[in-house]
């Protein structure tokens, strides 16, 4: 056949766009305010498509079971985990962290867990949403 | 007036380093005649990311995540090689599931490189609809490694001693569904490649390799064997648990008869390539042993026995693009005393001139894709001091090469 390609040219004009239309159908005219307006209830957000399971997104610390070991700080490629003296605690920095999950594996406790949240861009590496402690 | 007799010359066009028919920064100088290809010169040294020097300060497990981000494409290759490597050096045996796991990813990623490069190469020649086409089965093909693995690209399923995650029985079934959509848009893109005459056209007989330019020139992987060389680190030295899967080096005769070793070989052989694999997949799921996946569940403990090592091992793989070579050098510190790697492009790129001789200047950009070149693992030593960089001599870098091995030796 000359035109392989043909046919299936044709039927991807009936067919539904594969694109997930996230986080809305058409670019808002004021990021911001719709933003809000989704706060508020007024506008929808289109869903993200689903992660698997066991996806690594942003990592989960419980603090309270931590034992300050810092063998988390010892595997971490990135160095994106800092070590708190004082409180013998450990604060992670999710700009840096290349999510491995290295030191989910290593922690003798289990206290370090991957969530499926992965919406972390941020304008400030240093932004709340980006640390973890 | 008396007119000027001019001589006929060839003239020279620079492309790249940075190109907007070029993905990554590569400096080609072709001298051209007319619309042929006179001669063409290759340099390289644009993309240098120091990612061995990042590696001195590191410890073996965080060198696996540095080693994946060689290559976006290869990030499951670069990290076993590797893994490879400090297992010689540390005498690890892996476990048999783990080698059955290992050669899962391993064809998995193949799978994804290759439709990858024939979008590609289709949209080279200008055939977009078959990049889509190819990129929509790739997709399919991501989502399963998500599946496994936990992310789309960054696999990070490596770990020195086997893998980080399981295949456990209720995931089979899902594996099975993607691996018979993979088969079933097989025969639909066998077809297009083979048949369709826009493809023909820009590929048989462009930028041939014959098989006594890959010999000399030392290509790898897909490349050489596109031009009738039966090199394939599986077959030849039977790593993981290809020695018990039946595999045999392929090369395009095994379809058409013939090899040309012109881009339309390349072609086929890639897409001989995807089969095989898929083939590889379905062996393992069913060959594949009950038992542990990793020699060395705890990490710490891990770390601990990496840094009584002393010695060197080296690792070899083949990775999408051809055989990855991975040396390392442990001497009881945490991090190791060097770390070499070899990426598969480092070969493919001396055939590019055979191959680009000869050629119309509309031929560069699939003939060069042929390859499926890698630029930026190629990319392992530039200069740089008081601001300039400059290049070395092959005299200067014989002698750094001899300095280097008494070095390592003492
Ligand atoms: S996931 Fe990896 S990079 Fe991120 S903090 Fe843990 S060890 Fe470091
Ligand atoms: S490894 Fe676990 S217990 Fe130890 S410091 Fe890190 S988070 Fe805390």
């Amino acid at each position: 056949m000359k035109f392989t390609m043909l046919p299936s040219v044709f039927a991807q004009m009936f067919k539904k766009p594969w694109t997930n239309k996230f986080p809305a159908k058409y670019i808002p005219a004021n990021t911001t305010k719709f933003l809000a307006d989704v706060g508020a209830g007024k506008a929808k957000l289109i869903p993200p498509v689903e992660t698997p399971p066991n996806f690594r997104g942003k990592i989960v610390y419980d603090k309270e079971k931590c034992i300050g070991c810092q063998l988390c700080i010892k595997v971490c490629p990135c160095e994106a985990i800092e070590f708190k003296e004082k409180e013998k605690k450990i604060k992670i920095y999710l700009s840096r962290c290349c999510f491995c999950s290295q030191c989910n594996d290593i922690c003798p406790v289990s206290c370090l867990s991957m969530s499926d949240e992965f919406l972390l861009a941020d304008v400030d590496p240093y932004s709340k949403d980006l640390i973890v402690e | 007036m008396k007119q000027k007799t001019t001589t006929k010359t060839s003239y020279h066009i620079p492309i790249g380093p940075i190109h907007p028919a070029l993905k990554e920064p590569v400096f080609f100088e072709f001298e051209i005649d007319g619309e042929r290809i006179v001669d063409v010169d290759v340099k390289l040294g644009h993309v240098h990311r120091a990612v061995e020097w990042a590696s001195r300060k590191r410890n073996p497990i965080q060198i696996l995540y540095i080693a994946e981000r060689i290559c976006g494409i290869c990030s499951y290759s670069h990290p076993v090689a590797f893994a490879l490597a400090v297992e010689d050096a540390a005498d690890i045996m892996i476990p048999e599931r783990a080698e059955y796991l290992r050669v899962i990813q391993g064809e998995l990623e193949r799978i994804c490189s290759h439709l990858l490069w024939a979008g590609v190469a289709a949209h080279e020649i200008g055939f977009d609809t078959v990049l889509f086409f190819t990129w929509q089965v790739r997709e399919r093909t991501l989502d399963l490694t998500e599946f496994l693995t936990g992310n789309r690209i960054t696999k990070a399923i490596t770990m020195i001693g086997g893998v980080r995650r399981d295949i456990t029985k209720d995931m089979l079934p899902r594996i099975q569904k993607d691996l018979d959509y993979l088969k079933e848009c097989y025969g639909k893109l066998g077809k297009i490649f083979l048949e369709d005459k826009t493809i023909k056209l820009r590929s048989q007989g462009a930028g041939i390799l014959t098989k006594e330019d890959a010999l000399k020139l030392c290509a790898v992987g897909p490349t050489t064997r596109a031009s009738g060389v039966k090199k394939d680190v599986r077959v030849d030295t039977s790593y993981f648990a290809y020695g018990d899967l039946d595999i045999d080096c392929i090369t395009p005769a095994d379809l058409t008869g013939t090899v040309n070793g012109d881009v339309y070989d390349r072609i086929i052989q890639r897409l001989l390539e995807v089969k095989q694999s898929i083939d590889l997949i379905e062996q393992c799921v069913d060959k594949m042993p009950a038992g542990d996946i990793v020699a060395e569940p705890k990490i710490a403990k891990l770390l601990a026995q990496l840094k009584k090592v002393n010695g060197e091992g080296v690792g070899r793989h083949e990775a999408p693009r051809g055989e990855v070579i991975h040396y390392v050098k442990l001497d009881g510190n945490d991090a190791p005393f060097t770390w070499k790697v070899r990426a598969p492009t480092y070969n493919n790129i001396l055939p590019w001139i055979p191959m680009l001789k000869g050629e119309q200047i509309a031929d560069i950009p699939i003939v060069a894709a042929s390859t499926d070149p890698c630029i930026s693992c190629t990319n392992r030593v530039g200069i740089v001091k008081d601001g300039n960089k400059y290049e070395l001599t092959k005299e200067q870098l014989h002698k750094m090469s001899v300095e280097k091995t008494r070095r390592l030796m003492r």
